[in-house]
């Protein structure tokens, strides 16, 4: 057999085998956090986990309802704020920036923020918010959880806008259509699964986030709806009872892991199956 | 109007086709020549303008795509760009509704009038421009929506209309491209559901249904098999009359078969514009002559 032939075989091979294994290795450990989480968690997923409030330590009755409302309300505080700043950067930057001076600066800003580490979105909120206030409160966590959602949609929106290709602008505006009126209705809606599924993405990393908000909302022992208070939430929650030495408030924080990584898995999944592309085939 | 434009249109074709016969015999040549060429300035002379380019310069950048062009675009008739890739045809088209406008870096100098206004005037209205002077592009471009709104989709820009009125406009569209009998049970389907040449005629009722006055084509057929191109070029056929159209092909049988008048374009200058026949048959230059018989381009 030919040698240069012979040996382009052996180099895929080889190649092959070792991206087999390096992806076997990255699914082990994922398969062993999904097992370790179900193990512990799932025995303490029941009712009560939903309807009564954190317990003292001691009492094996709680739940985490006073949490999950609070993560709800603050997180939802950051997709309504972050979700149409982000889309309205992303359509700058797409549509009216392409070449320009700002919109570069822009972008290398929107990066640096993409990758800075939460816990100093946290400080900063703190330090900006919190201190001038006096006190913490939902509110300083919700704007803390935009910040993080910020970034993440201006990134997908702009990568999703501009798949969309010219010629469907030019057609638009060829038949009169000025181009506010072509970025809304032509290419929003060739765009629109994509700006879905970066939402979506955002909104799956705000609601895992610790840090931010462990400077933020910190924590409520009880049900509180008051946005101006001190909020409980389930990543600080979780991270105050594993560190406990109480049974009780372990295995909530378990059962709690469970449920928050549950429910990212699912938003993932929604995100990448039911919405998957940005393209306009689907129509 | 319509009955008599499509009698001259008819006695032209007819033209087209002695000249083409006698054409292939080079003897006949030099005589045929000059009595088309005569028939011609008479009817230079009496065609009016509906686009008449002066001193057009064209800019990408720094790059001169455009040199001095200068050409009156006949009214109610089909007028062809032809040229080697690059040599500035399509730049010259996207010129006429400053489409290219979108794009920052370029730019154009020079004046373009429109039934004798400048549209390339500071102070005209880019959207109105637009909706009078429509296009259709290389590639099908359906917009995401239901074939009946893409249609519907330019009328509701400029005019207000009921439901039924609505209806018939997007009926009496897909009727002039030739499409309605093939999409009237499925027009609340997506656009992108078409066939090529489907989606490529529902772009061209997208562009009558708001009523242009001149149409231009960007080569309009060149994605498509040659049963779409037929029908395409069938189509040119019927709407020439109501509309002034230009358009843009790099093949050159399409542009002997659909138009009245032909332009030669090298290197960003018009080479030579005249009558179709006159042009196939008895160019006047020697550089268009070369590329009419294939020696170049």
């Amino acid at each position: 057999m030919n040698t240069i032939y012979l040996r382009r075989r052996i180099i895929n091979v080889f190649n092959l085998t070792v991206a087999l294994l390096t992806t076997l290795l990255a699914l082990f450990f994922l398969a062993w956090l999904l097992w370790t989480l179900i193990k512990n968690g799932a025995p303490h997923i029941n009712w009560s986990l939903f309807t009564q409030s954190t317990p003292p330590p001691g009492d094996s009755n709680g739940g985490l309802a006073n949490a999950i409302v609070g993560s709800l309300m603050m997180t939802a505080v950051g997709v309504l704020l972050g979700s149409p700043l982000g889309v309205l950067a992303g359509t700058y930057l797409s549509e009216f920036g392409r070449e320009s001076r700002l919109a570069s600066v822009v972008r290398f800003v929107n990066d640096i923020l993409l990758s800075a580490p939460s816990i100093l979105i946290g400080v900063f909120v703190y330090a900006i918010i919190v201190v001038n206030v006096g006190h913490f409160s939902g509110w300083a966590g919700g704007i803390a959880l935009t910040l993080i959602m910020i970034p993440v949609v201006v990134r997908t929106t702009e990568d999703m806008l501009s798949l969309v290709p010219d010629q469907m602008r030019e057609a638009a505006a060829a038949l009169g259509a000025p181009y506010w009126k072509v970025i809304l209705t032509i290419v929003y809606r060739s765009a629109s699964k994509g700006i879905m599924t970066g939402i979506l993405l955002g909104l799956a990393r705000i609601s895992g986030e610790t840090a931010p908000l462990l400077f933020t909302a910190l924590n409520n022992q009880f049900m509180s709806l008051n946005m101006n208070d001190s909020i409980a939430n389930l990543p600080v929650v979780i991270f105050q009872f594993a560190m406990s030495p109480y049974d009780d408030w372990q295995h909530l924080a378990w059962a709690g892991s469970l449920l928050i990584t549950v429910t990212i898995l699912l938003l993932n999944i929604i995100a990448r199956l039911g919405l998957g592309g940005g393209s306009s085939k689907g129509y | 109007m319509t009955i008599n434009s499509s009698a001259v249109n008819e006695l032209a074709k007819n033209n087209v086709r002695e000249i083409d016969r006698s054409g292939d015999a080079p003897t006949h040549h030099q005589g045929v020549g000059r009595t088309t060429s005569a028939k011609n300035e008479r009817g230079t002379t009496e065609k009016q303008a509906k686009i008449e380019v002066k001193d057009l310069n064209f800019y990408y950048g720094k790059f001169h795509a455009l040199k001095n062009v200068n050409i009156k675009i006949p009214a109610s008739e089909v007028t062809a760009f032809i040229g080697p890739s690059g040599c500035g045809k399509s730049t010259l088209l996207r010129t006429m509704n400053r489409i290219y406008e979108l794009y920052p870096e370029q730019r154009s100098e020079g004046q373009i009038l429109l039934d004798g206004d400048n549209i390339l005037d500071r102070r005209q209205d880019l959207n109105l421009l637009r909706a009078k002077v429509g296009m259709v592009f290389q590639k099908p471009t359906p917009f995401p929506m239901s074939v009946y709104d893409n249609v519907a989709f330019g009328v509701k820009l400029y005019e207000r209309l009921s439901r039924s009125e609505m209806d018939d406009r997007v009926e009496w569209s897909l009727r002039k491209a030739a499409l309605w009998d093939e999409v009237k049970d499925k027009l609340h389907q997506g656009g992108t559901r078409l066939s090529g040449g489907q989606q490529q005629r529902l772009c061209i009722a997208r562009g009558i249904a708001v009523k242009p006055e001149v149409l231009l084509l960007d080569e309009p057929a060149s994605a498509l098999d040659p049963i779409s191109t037929l029908k395409i070029e069938e189509l040119i056929h019927e709407l020439k009359g109501d509309y002034t159209i230009v358009i843009v092909t790099h093949n050159m049988q399409q542009a002997s078969r659909v138009s009245d008048y032909t332009a030669f374009m090298y290197l960003g200058e018009l080479i030579e514009f005249d009558e179709t026949t006159t042009i196939f048959t008895n160019p006047a230059n020697k550089q268009t002559e070369d590329y009419i018989t294939g020696r170049y381009g």
